[in-house]
C-alpha cells in the first residue's frame, strides 16, 4: 500500500529525516513512535506532500508520489489529520465536515450520515462553531472530516494529544474498527506509545530521524531496553 | 435639523462608496494577508476603460459592465502573474510589490489617457430629490449607489455562506494548510478572491468617478478612505467593511458640513488614529477562540 524508501527531509539546515524506510500493508494500523524531535511529524508531513523530500521515494500503490502537489495526493486517497487536529475554528462543525468531501464532486454529502453514525456527538453539535468544541470533540471532527473524502490511507498526527485517557481509548477503538471494518490503512504517529501499540498491527520506532526498530507491538513492548530508551513506559 | 438630515443622507451615499472600497481591501487581506495598495490604481484603470467605452458613445450601462468585467479579469491577472510570487513571503515584499503595481498602472494610464481629468457621467440624475419644496442632499444616483453596494454585499454573503466555492474560499483564508490537506486548490481560491475584490473595487471606481473626475491620481483618496473604513470595521470582516464605510461616510459628512470640507482628510486621519488606539482589531473583531 505505502512504501517509504530512504526518505530524507528537513527544514533549512536542520535535517529531520535521515534515510527512513518502511512498508505498510493495506488495511493495517501502523504506529510510529518516538520521543519529541524524533522526526515523526516531519515523516507524516513529507508523506502527505507538505514538506518536500530531499531524497528518497514514497510509493503509494507502486507510484512514486514525491514532489506531487498536496491536492493531487488527496485525490489519490491520502488523508492527513495534522498535529493539533487542524479544525477550522471559524467554521461550523458541519462546514468542517463538508469541506472534507468537497473535492469528491456530488458524492461528498453521502458520507455525512456515516460520519454522524460514527460520532453522534458531532451531529448534536453540527451547527455549532468549531471553536466551541472540546478537545475530544475536535479530534472526532478532524477524523470525521478526513473520512468524508473516503480515503484509502489515513495519516494521523498525535490524536491522543491533550485528551483524557478514556477519550484516547475511544479514539483508538474507532481507528481499530475503521481499519478492520472498511479496510482503511492507518498510519498513526504517537507519543503515547502504550495507547498506540494497543491498537496497532505494526510499530515503528523513530529516533533522531532514523528507524531504530520495527516489529509487532507485543515484541516492541517486550523489549525493556527499547521501552526505556524510546517509548517512555 | 434640515441640514443634519441632508448631511446624514449625503453621508450614507458616500459611505456606500467607502464601503465598497473597504470591501475590496478586506477581501484580499482576508484571503492572502496582503494589503493591496495597488487597489487605487486597479480601480482607476478599470474606470478609465469604462470611460473610454462611454466616451465612444456606447451606452453607460455597457461601460459599467465593462468596468466590472475588466475588474474581475485584472484582479485574477495581477494575482496570477505578480502577487503569487510574494504570497507567504515577508509582508514587506508584498507592500513593495503592490506599491509597484500602483505606480506602474498610474504611469500606464498617464501614457494611454493623459493626465487631464475626464468627466464621468453618473448613471442617474445627481439632482437631489424634492421633498416639501426643498432639494435634499440625496439624488437618484445616490440611491442607485446605495442599492448596488447593498446588492453586491448580499451577493458576497450568499456566495460565502451558501456555496461550496465560498466554503473553500473561507477555509483557504482561515487555514490554508488545512484547506490544502482537504484537497482544496488554495492557489485557485486566492485568484478568485483577488478577482472578486478587484470587481468590488472597480464598482467603487465607477460610483465615485462622477464626483472626482477620472485621472491617474484621482482615486488615491478613495483608497485612504476605504482603508480607514476597513480598519474601523476590522480588516478581517466583510460586514465590518460595510459598517465601517457607513460610519466613516456619516462622520466625514458631518465634519465636512459643520467644520468645512477642507477638514475632511484630517477628520479621516483622526478617526483612523482613534480607532487604532481604542480598538485596534476593529469593531468586528472575531470572537476569541476557546483554548483547549
Amino acid at each position: 500500500m505505502l512504501k517509504v524508501e530512504g526518505l530524507h527531509a528537513g527544514y533549512g539546515p536542520v535535517s529531520a529525516l535521515e534515510g527512513v524506510s518502511f512498508e505498510i500493508r493495506r488495511g493495517s494500523v501502523t504506529a510510529v513512535l518516538g520521543a519529541n524531535g524524533a522526526g515523526k511529524t516531519t515523516l507524516l508531513r513529507t508523506i502527505s506532500g507538505l514538506v518536500r523530500a530531499r531524497s528518497g521515494r514514497v510509493l503509494l500503490d507502486g507510484e512514486d508520489v514525491v514532489g506531487e502537489p498536496v491536492d493531487r495526493l488527496v485525490r489519490l486517497g491520502m488523508a492527513h489529520v495534522p498535529e493539533g487536529r487542524g479544525v477550522i475554528t471559524q467554521l461550523t462543525v458541519e462546514e468542517n465536515l463538508r469541506l472534507g468531501g468537497l473535492w469528491r464532486t456530488g458524492r461528498g454529502r453521502d458520507r455525512l450520515p456515516g460520519v454522524y453514525d460514527l460520532f453522534p456527538r458531532l451531529q448534536e453539535r453540527r451547527a455549532a462553531a468549531a471553536s466551541t468544541l472540546s478537545g475530544g470533540e475536535r479530534q472526532m471532527l478532524a477524523i470525521g472530516r478526513a473520512l468524508m473524502a473516503r480515503p484509502r490511507l489515513l495519516l494521523l498526527d498525535e490524536p491522543s494529544l491533550g485528551l483524557a485517557p478514556q477519550l484516547v481509548a475511544q479514539i483508538m477503538r474507532v481507528l481499530r474498527d475503521l481499519s478492520s471494518d472498511t479496510g482503511l490503512t492507518v498510519l498513526l504517529v504517537e507519543q503515547n506509545a502504550r495507547a498506540a501499540l494497543s491498537v496497532a498491527d505494526h510499530g515503528i520506532v523513530l529516533n533522531v530521524g532514523r528507524v531504530v526498530a520495527q516489529d509487532a507491538p507485543a515484541r516492541l513492548a517486550a523489549d525493556d531496553q527499547l521501552r526505556h530508551a524510546y517509548l517512555g513506559f | 435639523m434640515q441640514r443634519f438630515v441632508d448631511l446624514t443622507l449625503n453621508g450614507i451615499a458616500n459611505g456606500a462608496i467607502y464601503a465598497a472600497a473597504a470591501l475590496s481591501l478586506v477581501l484580499i487581506w482576508r484571503a492572502t494577508r496582503i494589503l493591496n495598495f495597488a487597489q487605487a490604481g486597479m480601480l482607476m484603470f478599470t474606470t478609465f476603460i469604462a470611460w473610454t467605452v462611454i466616451d465612444h458613445g456606447v451606452s453607460y450601462w455597457l461601460g459599467f459592465l465593462v468596468a466590472l468585467a475588466s475588474g474581475l479579469a485584472m484582479g485574477a491577472l495581477v494575482e496570477r502573474t505578480i502577487v503569487r510570487r510574494v504570497e507567504g513571503a515577508p509582508p514587506l515584499n508584498a507592500i513593495i510589490v503592490t506599491l509597484g503595481i500602483l505606480v506602474l498602472l498610474q504611469a500606464l494610464a498617464g501614457m494611454l489617457w493623459g493626465s487631464t481629468p475626464r468627466s464621468f457621467p453618473p448613471a442617474f440624475s445627481i439632482r437631489g430629490y424634492e421633498i416639501g419644496g426643498h432639494a435634499v442632499l440625496f439624488s437618484r444616483f445616490d440611491l442607485f449607489t446605495v442599492l448596488v453596494v447593498a446588492a453586491v454585499m448580499a451577493g458576497l454573503v450568499a456566495l460565502f455562506s451558501w456555496t461550496s466555492l465560498g466554503l473553500r474560499m473561507r477555509a483557504s483564508a482561515f487555514e490554508p494548510e488545512v484547506a490544502r490537506l482537504l484537497g482544496v486548490r488554495v492557489g485557485d481560491m486566492f485568484t478568485v478572491g483577488w478577482a472578486l475584490a478587484s470587481l468590488v473595487g472597480s464598482l467603487a471606481g465607477v460610483l465615485v468617478a462622477p464626483s472626482v473626475f477620472v485621472s491617474p491620481n484621482s482615486f488615491d483618496a478613495i483608497l485612504v478612505f476605504g482603508f480607514t473604513a476597513a480598519v474601523i470595521g476590522g480588516l478581517d470582516s466583510p460586514s465590518g467593511a460595510i459598517v465601517g464605510g457607513g460610519l466613516l461616510g456619516l462622520a466625514l459628512s458631518y465634519v465636512s458640513g459643520y467644520a468645512g470640507s477642507e477638514t475632511v482628510t484630517l477628520g479621516a486621519l483622526a478617526i483612523l488614529v482613534a480607532t487604532l488606539m481604542v480598538r485596534p482589531a476593529g469593531l468586528f473583531a472575531g470572537p476569541r477562540e476557546r483554548r483547549v
